[in-house]
């Protein structure tokens, strides 16, 4: 099992523990976490799961693929911590991984 | 004693939404969702896709898992049809005769198949909207057999593509004279009849199936124009209809979909109704539209939660869609209906480096766009078209000009 913490965009932090293998965007989902809408479950078509990574993290991940980067595009909100978390797959080395998701999605 | 329950009626991606969203929004009642199908709620999108490539399971598109509905104090009443609607006494009656009462009742009846005329008698003729549907015709689903898709919509055409990729003959007969014709211009339907051309799908155009002949199953698909298409068996995907039937018969206004304002409410007010079964005024395109798509499912979904529960909220979404095909990413922004100029940007040819994006426009304002293997432009197009932004069709075709540029 793997931990992701989620806080939103206030401040209020939740914890879920999910199997490895399923990507953030998933983890949210099926807990119930607000903030994430991931409308077409998971194809990287929508951009509506856009999270933001803690920085102690980012190093941990692999390279976004250029849809996901192209999709994060050039939205306003964009940050250099920005991720598709749809395209996040978690690993035993994520273990505890912290993201923020925004306050609206794309 | 006050009632203070809601009741969403069909829990597929509108009213599995509707339901969750109702208690982030404060609704206090309980809450009773209600499908007629089985099985706990999916996506319906990857039917088409990689559940028939078999690249998923059922449960592994759940929408939500059990146990969410639960969290939420949310009861999931599966296998179960609502009959009819009291709306003097704010009740549903259910098909086993139970009567249940309602504060708020939501509509999220969704649509059904259009079925090919005569083809209920054989026993492979099959539509995709269910799960069910997919599970029904694996079997037949053989490397090396022959498959006739009647209809090139993006349902179709999405099957076609993973038939043939597991190998049968497929062949796709589409009335109209371009596949996609409802949907979509002459560009992207040329592009994607090449496409499916490239790997071997036969797509026959301006042909209108005119009998289906065998025993018991389909053998031959003949059509008006006297060509036949031996078959090991059949789909169809020729459109679907709003399922308007429980809010005609309390007599709401419908009109090919239950008619609600911008709040997702109905013509009664303490009925609101969201999805593939409604019809709504668009304020971007300035016309009721019916919309067929995961994302008005959604949208339209938390706006009626968010108006159930007494915060005035108006929809006001981009529409967008997206469709898998082989290995091209397809997603569209906006209706391109109505479009009296276009711009291509990129090359729509099959095997182009790079992919290509449309743009519709009229009167110089960005309508639509469809973009393949585009991400950046389909982003781009969704704020132009929200936006409402004129734009050059010079500049919206120029590559030199950065797509972030075109919003600029």
């Amino acid at each position: 099992m793997v931990k992701v913490v989620f806080t939103d965009h206030a401040g209020s932090e939740q914890s879920v523990e999910v199997a490895t293998g399923v990507s953030i965007m998933e983890a949210a989902v099926s807990n119930g976490i607000s903030g994430i809408d991931a409308d077409c479950g998971g194809s990287c078509s929508c951009a509506t799961c856009h999270v933001y990574v803690d920085k102690a993290w980012l190093g941990k991940l692999d390279a976004m693929n250029p849809d996901e980067d192209a999709m994060l595009g050039l939205s306003t909100d964009r940050q250099d911590n920005s991720r598709l978390s749809c395209q996040i797959r978690l690993r035993d080395e994520l273990d505890g991984i912290a993201v923020t998701t925004p306050e609206f999605q794309f | 004693m006050s009632n203070h329950t809601c009741i969403v009626v069909g829990a597929s991606h509108a009213g599995t939404t509707l339901a969750l969203q109702l208690r982030r929004e404060g609704w206090e009642g309980p809450i009773i969702l209600i499908s007629e199908e089985s099985e706990l709620p999916y996506h319906r999108p990857p039917l088409s896709k990689e559940l028939l490539a078999g690249a998923k399971t059922l449960d592994e598109i759940r929408l939500r898992p059990a146990k969410l509905f639960d969290d939420n104090n949310v009861e999931l009443r599966l296998n179960t049809r609502v009959e009819s609607i009291d709306r003097s006494n704010k009740t549903v009656q259910l098909a086993d005769g139970a009567i249940l009462p309602y504060a708020k009742l939501a509509l999220c009846t969704g649509a059904s198949v259009r079925l090919l005329p005569g083809s209920e008698r054989f026993d492979n003729v099959f539509t995709i909207r269910n799960a069910a549907d997919i599970e029904a015709f694996r079997p037949l689903a053989r490397e090396g057999s022959r498959v006739v898709i009647v209809g090139g919509g993006y349902i179709g055409l999405e099957a076609a593509a993973v038939l043939r990729k597991m190998g049968l003959h497929v062949t796709v007969i589409e009335a109209a004279s371009r596949v996609l014709e409802r949907v979509t211009s002459e560009v992207l339907s040329a592009y994607m009849t090449q496409l499916h051309g490239s790997k071997g799908v036969e797509i026959v155009t301006d042909t209108l199936v005119q009998e289906l002949r065998g025993e018991s199953s389909v053998e031959l698909v003949v059509c008006a124009d006297g060509s036949e298409y031996p078959a090991d068996f059949v789909i169809a995907g020729i459109g679907v209809i709003p399922n308007t039937r429980l809010a005609e018969q309390a007599g709401l206004a419908t009109e090919r979909g239950i008619l609600v304002d911008e709040n997702a409410q109905s013509t009664d007010a303490d009925i609101y109704a969201a999805g593939d079964c409604t019809r709504h005024p668009s304020a971007l395109y300035k016309r009721p539209l019916l919309l067929e798509s995961v994302q008005n499912a959604t949208d339209q979904s938390r706006v009626a939660a968010a108006n159930i529960c007494g915060k005035p909220t108006a929809y006001d979404a981009v529409p967008w869609f997206w469709s898998d095909q082989y290995e091209i990413k397809l997603q569209m922004v906006g209706i391109s209906e109505g479009f009296d100029e276009l711009a291509v940007r990129g090359n729509p040819e099959v095997g182009a480096e790079g992919g290509f994006a449309v743009f519709y426009l009229k009167e110089g304002v960005v309508i639509a766009a469809d973009c393949v293997g585009r991400p950046k432009e389909f982003m781009v197009a969704k704020k132009l078209v929200g936006q409402r932004v004129a734009v050059a069709v010079d500049r919206l075709a120029d590559e030199s000009v950065e797509a972030a540029a075109l919003i600029a």
